[in-house]
């Protein structure tokens, strides 16, 4: 597998130009590189919970018809929970999108190979679970061209994010599950 | 549908609950229809309880009410997941059919059966149960209550003895 980009750059890349976006991340390295690329109320940071970004991206998504949801997690954190791609695949809700950023390692625990190393096509799991579109991306420019699909809520999306399996500078968003919840509802006005 | 069941139903309505997730179980059949046939009402089917529980947070984030139905199976799949409600305070109204206990016929479901209010005691979550039919309303109506009223996981148990004996 050719690892290509960044993640830090490629996380910034695609959260320029995010709008209203309302984010969920997985655990670990997708929450530190979501927070470098600038905290946002409209950010719930996952500490815990390995498999749940998914579906908490899920239930936010249908809870919120008119906004536009993205999931920023990573390929061990998705593999935990692949059965709930097969969950949004049966809602299909358009304002949904899940983004992996594929490095094929797990990368909190001393960057032991995942299955998307070796095996696992985690694009072709998302068809076969019916997303209504997935994107391959491994340049900058390739990342740029996918944001306006983000925002658009035009139907269940996957996007796989090709990045090298690198140390990045420290950054740890808030660790307090109750003020994430807070100022998250407080920016939705709920 | 029995009448402690259309009392659930009638309990969701009251309670305002606008996602309903769920792993089937026969126990829940009737409600299952029920929130499926509500158009107040998103019914998610799920491959595995667990994957409800961060579904109803992001709900809860989005500004509505949720509520997690399952087979007492199911809660032995929940349990790291229920760190959710520890850390953050997500409301969490959980009906839990009960297997592995009275008249039980299946040395498979009992494990999980006797161990599953300890389990969920474990993880922090609040446990109620009913066993007749007149308990129903109260404890589900009361476990809706304090879920949301209170910001924690509440787990209202339905006895194997109020769904009755299955027949084969």
């Amino acid at each position: 597998m050719v690892a290509a980009l960044d993640r830090r750059q490629a996380t910034t890349a695609l959260f320029a130009e995010r709008g209203d976006l309302l984010v969920v991340t997985g655990l670990g390295s997708p929450a530190y590189d979501a927070f470098a690329a600038g905290d946002h109320p409209r950010n719930f940071y996952l500490w815990g919970a390995m498999g749940g970004a998914v579906p908490m991206g899920l239930g936010l998504a249908l809870a919120r018809p008119d906004e536009a949801v993205l999931v920023l997690t990573g390929d061990g954190e998705v593999l935990m929970g692949l059965g709930a791609l097969a969950t949004c695949g049966v809602k299909r809700p358009a304002n949904l999108t899940v983004a992996v950023l594929d490095n094929g390692r797990y990368g909190e625990t001393g960057m032991q190979a995942s299955h998307t190393a070796s095996s696992v096509d985690l694009m072709a799991v998302a068809t076969a679970c019916g997303f209504a579109w997935t994107a391959n991306l491994a340049t900058l420019e390739a990342v740029v061209a996918v944001r306006p699909r983000l925002v658009a809520r035009a139907g269940l999306g996957f996007v796989r994010v090709a990045v090298a399996a690198n140390e990045t500078p420290r950054a740890l968003p808030p660790r307090d599950g109750y003020l994430l919840k807070h100022r998250f509802r407080t920016a939705l006005g709920v | 549908m029995d009448p402690w069941q259309q009392q659930i139903v009638e309990a969701i309505s009251a309670a305002e609950i606008r996602q309903v997730a769920y792993v089937p179980d026969a126990g829940h059949t009737s409600v299952i229809a029920a929130c499926e046939a509500d158009p107040a009402i998103e019914a998610t089917v799920l491959t595995t309880e667990e994957e409800g529980i961060p579904l109803l947070a992001g709900a809860w984030l989005g500004g509505q009410r949720g509520l997690l139905l399952m087979q007492s199976s199911g809660v032995g799949n929940c349990i790291n997941m229920l760190s959710l409600n520890r850390n953050c305070g997500f409301p969490l109204p959980m009906l839990v059919t009960m297997r592995g206990e009275w008249a039980e016929f299946n040395g498979w479901q009992v494990p999980m059966g006797q161990a599953c209010a300890a389990t969920l005691e474990a993880m922090g979550v609040v446990v109620h149960r009913a066993d007749r039919a007149e308990d129903v309303a109260e404890v589900v109506g009361g476990a809706f209550e304090m879920a949301f009223a209170s910001d924690v996981a509440v787990a209202a148990l339905l006895g194997q003895r109020l769904i009755g004996r299955k027949r084969w």
